[in-house]
């Protein structure tokens, strides 16, 4: 087997957050709340997330899917919180970049989610990476 | 005989993937090609291509007598009555939309019924539905038995005198259950319904007679049987096909063209409008000429055992649920399974990374999941090309995945 090529794949950091996945939860119905879905493989994330003067102060996720589209979920839900809205679809949309294999902007840190970069040479496993951070997008970009 | 040799007559599995040579065991999504299919396809280009039922030229007639030879296989492939009871169709998807368009807008009032069940293909759902919805008919589904197959009580429970359409799979693409088309048959037009079978999973794996199941419809593609994309087929009854309307009007189909009116072709141009799928025609033809010979029961018993040995293999691994009836008599040649805390999609790409194809997901069949209680499965299909080395492969990368997964 190429586990050499599946290890850039499966980081360990996605192992742990697809294992032990962050930020699991419903906040209430007054919050901004995303229902997404993947058509082509069923994946599904019920995203909600409590803003507050502009910021994104709390984000939980339900949903069920591969240990990559978990993973991200997880990631995403940590990396948003404290983030103001223009900041978080800014990341949204290095994120989009990071998943075509572009190249991302140096004031992006990723922390965490650096690992996922490696799912771009994945192209089937590419809308699993994606599920979480299009939701919040759509969230957010609803809320602005 | 299935042998070694066959697997010497499909090209793409000497393919290398990621190291490994390719296991390709997603024969349900689309079947691999023999070299013949891609020759008669080459040669049908190289020596005969051209438009049919027109003109007066050579090639025009080459053309239209390949086109028309690959309908009279069909025919003899189907056991139908006659070449205008074979429709040349873009696949399964459209052979069901046309009936459901023409036959269905036309028969099909407020109140009426429709009845199909819990294990169709969207392709076999959808049609239905939208029919449903615009003429205010009632969309019913019948329901499995806890191993997933189809009870003739609940058949006759489900189907009455209301019931206008009866719609089945022949064999399902997720639990691969084989189903009893024929009693089904007999039970919709008891109640004064047709039967339209939905063949796509049964036409490659074994013999078909629409004369013995006396079905009204029946439909499917050419890619899952060793043919090119693009071309399937829709048997129909002469009686029911000569009162239907045609869907889609141009070219091809019509009898006088006039400036505010016109009328129709004759079966089976009636329902081919534009240039025909020629090439696709033709290469359906070689298929079906390759399948026949190496005999459909030569094919059936080959899947039968290449099951149950998967079966038995993979039932020893810890934490692998399969679906679906456990006998491979019940079943087509597939094998539909869950690993314990592995997803599908995950189980797909650890298995990718040693070569071998096998198809996560929902299988088109999103109320089948619910049915089943998943949001999505891992499908390993087989086809004449598969052997017990592509099993063991299989095996063997499930108790990896298994590893890598694990704690």
């Amino acid at each position: 087997m190429s586990m050499n090529k599946l290890d850039q794949l499966y980081r360990t950091v996605i192992m742990e957050h697809s294992k032990r996945p962050k930020n699991k939860g419903v906040l209430d119905a007054n919050n901004v709340t995303v229902d997404m879905n993947n058509p082509t493989c069923g994946d599904v994330i019920h995203l909600t997330m409590r803003v507050e003067d502009d910021i994104v102060q709390e984000a939980k996720f339900e949903g069920e899917g591969c240990s990559i589209s978990m993973a991200s979920a997880s990631m995403m839900t940590d990396l948003v919180k404290g983030k103001t809205i223009d900041e978080a679809l800014r990341y949204a949309e290095a994120f989009s970049n990071m998943m075509l294999g572009e190249e991302v902007d140096d004031s992006i840190d990723f922390e965490d989610v650096e690992a996922l970069a490696g799912v771009a040479k994945f192209p089937a496993r590419i809308k699993c990476a994606t599920l979480a951070w299009k939701a919040m997008e759509k969230g957010l970009g609803e809320n602005n | 005989m299935i042998n070694e040799t066959i697997r010497q007559d499909f090209p793409i599995l000497k393919e290398i993937v990621n190291e490994h040579p390719v296991v390709y065991l997603d024969s349900a999504a689309t079947s691999q090609k023999p070299q013949v299919v891609i020759d008669a396809i080459s040669r049908y280009y190289e020596t005969s291509n051209s438009n049919v039922h027109r003109g007066v030229h050579t090639l025009g007639n080459l053309a239209t007598e390949a086109y028309e030879g690959a309908r009279e296989t069909v025919r003899r492939f189907l056991n139908a009555n006659s070449t205008k009871e074979v429709i040349f169709t873009r696949g399964t998807t459209a052979s069901l939309n046309l009936v459901a368009q023409s036959y269905g807008y036309a028969n099909v009032e407020e109140g009426d019924e429709i009845v199909i069940t819990y294990m169709e293909h969207h392709s076999n759902i959808i049609p239905w539905q939208q029919l449903a919805r615009a003429k205010k008919a009632t969309l019913k589904y019948i329901d499995l038995t806890p191993e997933g197959t189809i009870d003739l009580e609940e058949v006759k429970r489900v189907v009455t005198p209301k019931t206008k359409i009866v719609a089945m799979t022949m064999a399902s693409n997720v639990l691969g259950t084989i189903n009893p088309i024929e009693e089904v048959t007999n039970i919709a037009h008891a109640n004064g319904a047709v039967m339209v079978v939905d063949a796509a999973q049964g036409a490659p794996h074994m013999k078909m007679d629409v004369q013995s199941l006396d079905c009204d419809f029946l439909a499917f593609s050419g890619h899952k049987m060793a043919g090119p994309t693009g071309i399937g087929v829709l048997y129909g009854k002469q009686s029911l096909l000569e009162e239907m309307e045609p869907v889609e009007f141009g070219g091809e189909m019509i009898d006088f063209v006039g400036l505010y009116e016109s009328t129709w072709a004759d079966l089976p141009a009636k329902f081919e409008g534009g240039t025909p799928i020629i090439a696709g025609a033709v290469g359906l033809g070689a298929a079906i000429d390759y399948l026949e010979n190496i005999g459909f029961d030569a094919i059936a018993q080959h899947e039968r055992e290449l099951v149950q040995y998967a079966l038995d293999e993979m039932q020893k691994i810890e934490g692998l649920e399969i679906y679906g009836p456990k006998e491979a008599e019940k079943r087509a040649g597939l094998v539909t399974f869950n690993l314990k805390e592995v997803h599908p999609h995950d189980l797909a790409t650890v298995l990718d990374m040693s070569g071998i194809a096998i198809r996560a997901g929902h299988h088109c069949a999103q109320p089948l999941m619910k049915w089943l209680d998943v949001s999505a499965t891992a499908r390993a299909s087989f086809y004449i090309y598969n052997t017990k080395e592509d099993v063991d492969r299989l095996v063997e990368g499930l108790r990896m995945a298994k590893e890598y997964f694990g704690e």
